[in-house]
């Protein structure tokens, strides 16, 4: 019981980038095939220490193949929001959803290094009281800790569409689906928002029979997965308006808004353009007339490659398409760090001007065909993916598996499990570490990053920077 | 001072304002947080003004309730064993549920006067000063020997008095933390100088309520 707010929770992201800088990483290992518990990877990330960029706690739970993915804090800094008149939560626990059996974990990580299951919701609890299925992105908002599905209910989760629904951030109850009026809005991925400016905006990946066993080729050639973007009353659940980015930009996947609740924009990454293979940034805003807009801002080319170095999938295209699969934004909304996990590359843009992005810094490492090294002479398995940046925006994090069944598509074989990070220069700039190289248990991948006391992707903040 | 006299009682009027002034929870961060959206300063007024509107709202919302009640003179005593025992229960519920009406997170938030008028009804901050308004009524009834119609005008006028004053002292504590914060302190004062006062609250409410429950046996 806090008498003061978590010493971790920043009124403004400008307060934030002035935190102390982490000495620890979470980052989430997964069996692929199912044979082995997942678990999360404490990583040591203090270059002072003797163990840098080592794991130096596991924690494995008790069942097999819940496929971990995505995973969020309780409690974040928009619990300073002058709404809530009620500041006093705790950043402790992990909350860590299974994407593939719908289980949820609440991880107790107050003491790092003794992480425990503080407790398990069961995906039968999940279904009955929301129908929803596949949980995926946390976040910590009114009312609650707000997760997103991917499925809805049913065996494959294509009995009704899926959504958010809503925690409670001190019992971990849940306590149902978030949505009244949801428009279109069919299927889901990410969602954040700006809390003062009461939006949110969510995307879409595709319903479970698109993603679980692979990607389905047939679906995404006819522009089967999802392209919309929706905009949200946030307080009152509505969809405001839904904007199609075009139905060959497929796969809207990350929503990153500007951390400065001022500013009213935000990016969001699209896969791939099925018309040519390219990736692609879209700036999303708000314009003069408070009607929302979006623009492709950044366009990412694919690679001719000959076809005996594609996999099936690709091999009739004679080209690596980027894949872009994640980005994020630092937290003073300059750089906003694109990952395309096809190509091996980890690109830095310069979004000061967000409708003129500029490509300020990039790193190869890995890819489908390229196979780039790390600077330390070890083989990067599959290409960049999770992507988490350091609150003083320094430092860049990322690992290197997008979801089981993918990974075997576009990168046959156990091509190992890695977590990375570069620094950023004084002006831009990206340059990987050649002593920061995690060595991950037999038989695992590694997916998304979190840094401890927050990071580029958990906090969402309720004062502007000023 | 008779802290049960007259004077003592409008005293607590002002400091119960000052005090729901003071709490983060009754809406200054909002003053704050509107000012730093507009960049301008002047912002802290408007914002400040929609606050107290509905902290007042609240007030009256409570106590215009009671001062009808004035009208039923032989159960006075009635009246303040029953509002004195409301207020306890109010301060027990919260200390033993410390929960928050999740509700509140539904409002927009540029509702501030809504804001304000709902969180001032569901923290109690409006029931905190019932114990307090009729010891003054009692007092009011023995000075005059009031009755029926023009009871109802005296106990109407009195509600309204305390209301605006201890909303006056509340905005103007409330205020002056949100200049300050403004101008001086910064937002790092949200992380240093916000303390859970939930507890305090809740015991503030208890303390009352059998406050007002002593001066009534």
């Amino acid at each position: 019981m806090n008498l003061r707010p978590d010493p971790t929770f920043y009124p403004s992201p400008k307060d934030a980038i002035n935190a102390p800088v982490e000495k620890l990483a979470f980052t989430l290992m997964l069996s692929p095939d199912g044979t082995k518990p997942d678990g999360l990877a404490v990583v040591d990330v203090d270059p002072e220490s003797s163990t840098y960029s080592q794991i130096v706690h596991e924690l494995y739970v008790d069942n097999l193949g819940d496929e971990f993915h995505h995973f969020g804090w309780n409690a974040c800094s928009s619990a300073l929001s002058p709404l809530t008149g009620h500041a006093f939560f705790e950043r402790r626990y992990l909350i860590i959803p299974g994407i593939r059996s719908s289980r949820i974990y609440i991880i107790d990580v107050k003491e790092p290094l003794k992480a425990k299951v503080h407790k398990v919701i069961e995906p039968e609890e999940l279904f009955a009281k929301t129908g929803y299925s596949r949980p995926h992105t946390i976040h910590c908002g009114p009312e609650g800790i707000y997760v997103s599905t991917l499925g809805g209910g049913g065996e494959d989760g294509t009995d009704g569409p899926p959504g958010i629904f809503i925690m409670d951030c001190e019992t971990f109850e849940i306590l149902g689906r978030y949505e009244m009026d949801r428009g279109i809005q069919d299927k889901h991925y990410d969602f954040w928002w700006n809390l003062p400016r009461d939006y949110m905006v969510s995307s879409e990946w595709g319903l479970p029979p698109q993603f679980e066993n692979g990607v389905v080729p047939e679906d995404l050639l006819s522009n089967k997965y999802g392209h919309t973007i929706h905009f949200w009353d946030l307080r009152g659940r509505k969809v405001t308006k839904s904007i199609d980015l075009g139905e060959n930009h497929q796969m809207a996947l990350e929503i990153r808004p500007a951390h400065d609740p001022v500013k009213e924009y935000g990016f969001c990454g699209v896969v791939v353009d099925t018309t040519n293979l390219q990736g692609a940034i879209f700036t999303w805003w708000r314009d003069e007339n408070g009607e929302w807009q979006a623009k492709k801002t950044i366009t990412i080319d694919p690679v001719p490659a000959d076809a005996d170095d594609l996999p099936d999938l690709l091999k009739g295209f004679g080209a690596v398409p980027p894949l872009v699969t994640d980005i994020d934004l630092s937290l003073d909304d300059k750089y906003l760090y694109v990952a395309c996990w096809g190509l091996g590359e980890m690109h830095q843009y310069d979004v000061s001007d967000p409708m003129n992005p500029v490509l300020a810094g990039k790193v190869e490492i890995g890819g489908i065909v390229a196979k780039t090294k790390h600077p330390n002479g070890e083989d990067f398995g599959y290409g960049p993916q999770m992507v988490e940046i350091s609150r003083d925006g320094k430092r860049v994090y990322w690992t290197n598996s997008l979801y089981s069944t993918w990974d075997d598509q576009f990168y046959p074989g156990e091509r190992g499990a890695a977590m990375v990070m570069a620094h950023v220069g004084e002006n831009g700039g990206l340059t990987l570490d050649k002593d920061f190289w995690t060595k991950f248990p037999e038989g695992y991948r590694s997916h998304q990053i979190r840094l401890e006391g927050g990071d580029c992707s958990t906090d969402s903040f309720c004062y502007p920077s000023v | 001072m008779e802290l049960t006299g007259a004077a003592g009682l409008w005293l607590a009027v002002v400091l119960s304002g000052l005090y729901h002034g003071l709490n983060p929870g009754m809406g200054w961060p909002l003053a704050v947080s509107s000012a730093l959206f507009e960049r301008r300063r002047s912002a802290l007024w408007p914002a400040l003004g929609a606050l107290s509107l509905g902290h007042f709202a609240a007030m009256l919302g409570i106590l215009l309730p009671f001062s009808m009640m004035a009208i039923l003179i032989d159960y006075q005593r009635e009246i303040r064993i029953g509002a004195g025992l409301i207020v306890i229960g109010m301060g027990l519920y919260l200390v033993i549920t410390r929960r928050h009406p999740r509700f509140l997170a539904r409002i927009p938030p540029h509702k501030l006067t809504l804001w304000s008028f709902l969180v001032a009804l569901a923290h109690g901050a409006a029931l905190m000063l019932v114990p307090i308004y009729l010891g003054l009524c009692a007092i009011e009834e023995l000075d005059a020997g009031h009755r029926a119609a023009s009871a109802l005008m005296a106990t109407t006028a009195l509600a309204l008095g305390v209301a605006v004053l201890h909303t006056a002292a509340m905005i103007g504590s409330g205020g002056a933390l949100a200049y300050a914060v403004h101008r001086w302190f910064g937002l790092q004062f949200l992380k240093k100088g916000w303390f859970d006062l939930e507890t305090v609250w809740a015991v503030s409410l208890i303390g009352v309520g059998v406050l007002g429950l002593w001066t009534a046996l």
